[in-house]
């Protein structure tokens, strides 16, 4: 092999450079082969009508037309990813940074509930999408049973237009866990001498919450937010396996109605076009978060 | 907290009672009780999906619940494995999760050498690209991969679900990367004065003190391939080669679910996974930090 032998006469200047990019061909090959290439491909197919059978057929802007000013699944897709991506990203960071607050308080048992806390995390699936369902069955769910014996008559939950959105979010924050886990390891990086020169000046523990806690943390803040941001865009699983997106829409997301128009429907073209405003959408909203960032992230020292 | 003299043996139960609840706060104990609740309303639909699945018929449709069954069926998991090809579909997952875990490690601690331990013109744009493919929705790329295996005849094979793991990750090759750059330089330049070649000092000095981070990617690797629904849902049509998550989606398409052996199949998938994360618990949590924080 070339790696090791150095009978093989290159300047030792090169030498290095060679290394390094024989080292990371393998990534290098699979970036071009499996992403760059396929977004070009995505790009161009943007403009075609292709449902694989018939030749492709080049229509300018017409997709993008089609769904901005035809198609009505496409607003109540992107409608419905919105509101979900909305209300789960907030709701995810406070509930994920009230646990870590609350573990990082030397309660007994904090492994068990790190366990405990990150367990739902690595179980995801579908297995966990036909636990929804069966938790949320209107008749002989576990959901509906607990609300019975309390006397409440509870919803529908997935089968009804109105909760089926909110039981989707509210299912998300299973996995609130592993936000917590990230956040309390940046708890644990909050420097004691800071609570203790609070302490000196008699300070609250609200007051340290929000004169020191949530400050220090805000980097970890700002991590969470974009990965949640990025993971909320994207739901797919769960919509297909427990609603497949009704009823009546009302859990159509974005990605769902993307593979239905890929997979279902053969039109690649419209698909591929419905993907590059995900993706925009996806760009600007982090993009949005890192600008505004600058305003609220406290870095030590100032960067 | 409370001093005990080890000699007074019978004492001991009596004085730790009352200091247990005065050694915390207010807070604290309020915390406590918040975060136990909380682990209650996580565990227990798990815990549901489990009694549902040693359930008879009769008793799963049933409007009084019963949280432990009348009659705790275990033939129900002998049923599955009787009625559907679960032999099959746990072969099939863990064929692709290996594949895909000797792939990722192959490949990620090349490229992570790479990128950790030599310069070339182009490093920083690469690795800036390295970290942007992270942030692609994969719906970019899902129609024309789908479109190129299709071509190159791999579609309704598992060589789409493997292959591209040789090639690289964009997350293991960071993770492995941060952990390589801790590497003392001192090691490798002394195998380098020994004149041994670059894959010599990978092999004998890099990866022995890689092998913690190693283990996080294999870990991450099979929950991600494990768990996998969406490629293998493109992929794959023929039902023997469905893995365990179209498995269990093929119960649902019937036209009456059972669900005791929809949730039987679901915890037998679940259970390696629970398996692998009780193994590697604190590898994770490393993991998680070592990726999350800077």
């Amino acid at each position: 092999m070339l790696l090791m032998n150095n009978s093989f006469r290159i300047s030792p200047k090169l030498r290095e450079p060679l290394t390094f990019y024989l080292l990371i061909s393998p990534w290098l090959i699979g970036l071009l082969v499996f992403v760059l290439g396929p977004i070009i491909a995505s790009l161009v197919l943007s403009f075609f009508q292709w449902d694989l059978i018939s030749p492709a057929k080049f229509i300018g802007l017409r997709n993008f037309k089609e769904m901005f000013t035809i198609d009505p699944i496409f607003w109540q897709s992107l409608k419905v990813t919105v509101i979900y991506v909305a209300f789960r990203v907030p709701l995810a960071l406070v509930t994920a940074l009230i646990l870590a607050l609350m573990m990082n308080q030397k309660v007994p048992g904090i492994g068990v509930f790190r366990t405990i806390y990150y367990l739902p995390s690595v179980v995801s699936g579908v297995a966990v999408s036909m636990m929804w369902i069966w938790v949320f069955n209107p008749n002989f769910g576990l959901m509906n049973g607990a609300l019975s014996a309390i006397g409440i008559s509870g919803p529908g939950w997935f089968s009804s237009t109105t909760w089926a959105l909110p039981t989707m979010i509210l299912t998300s924050l299973y996995s609130v866990g592993s936000t917590a886990i990230i956040f309390l390891a940046g708890l644990k990086n909050i420097p004691d001498t800071l609570y203790e020169a609070a302490d000196l000046d008699g300070a609250s523990t609200l007051q340290k919450l929000f004169q020191i806690t949530i400050p220090q943390l805000t980097p970890t803040i700002l991590f969470n937010m974009i990965m949640l941001l990025i993971t909320s865009f994207q739901v797919f699983t769960e919509a297909l396996i427990i609603t497949g997106g009704g009823p009546a829409n009302s859990t159509m997301f974005f990605n769902l109605y993307l593979y239905q128009n890929a997979f279902a429907y053969s039109k690649l073209g419209y698909a591929s076009a419905l993907a590059w405003i995900l993706f925009t959408l996806t760009f600007i909203c982090a993009l949005y978060v890192f600008k505004s960032s600058r305003k609220w992230v406290y870095y030590e020292g100032g960067e | 907290m409370a001093t005990i003299t080890p000699t007074k043996e019978n004492a001991t139960i009596k004085i730790d009672k009352k200091p247990f609840l005065s050694r915390y706060s207010k807070t604290q104990l309020s915390g406590f009780v918040t975060l136990c609740v909380f682990s209650v309303l996580l565990i227990f639909p798990l815990l549901w999906m489990v009694s549902t699945s040693l359930k008879a018929p009769h008793e799963v449709m049933s409007l009084s619940m019963k949280f432990i069954p009348e009659k705790i069926l275990w033939s129900n998991y002998v049923d599955i494995f009787e009625k559907y090809p679960v032999w099959n579909y746990m072969w099939n997952t863990g064929f692709l999760t290996f594949m895909n875990i000797a792939g990722k490690l192959i490949s990620c601690t090349l490229v992570a050498y790479g990128f950790a331990k030599y310069n070339a013109p182009g490093k920083n744009v690469l690795f800036v690209i390295l970290l942007s493919t992270m942030m692609i929705p994969w719906a970019v790329t899902m129609v024309p991969l789908f479109i190129l295996f299709k071509e190159i005849g791999w579609y309704n094979t598992f060589l789409p679900l493997w292959v591209p793991s040789f090639f690289g990750d964009a997350f293991s090759i960071f993770l492995l990367r941060q952990f390589i750059m801790g590497i003392p330089k001192e090691l490798e330049e002394a195998a380098k004065i020994d004149g041994a070649g670059v894959l010599r000092i990978l092999w004998s000095v890099v990866l022995p003190n890689l092998k913690p981070a190693l283990a996080v990617v294999a870990i991450f690797s099979f929950f991600h391939t494990w768990n996998d629904f969406l490629g293998p849902l493109i992929f794959l049509t023929d039902p023997a080669k469905a893995t365990l998550q179209l498995g269990i989606q093929s119960l649902r398409t019937q036209f009456n679910v059972e669900w005791q052996y929809m949730m039987a199949l679901s915890v037998i998938s679940i259970i390696p996974c629970l398996i692998v994360f009780f193994i590697g618990q604190k590898k994770i949590v490393e993991g998680i930090t070592l990726s999350g924080i800077k």
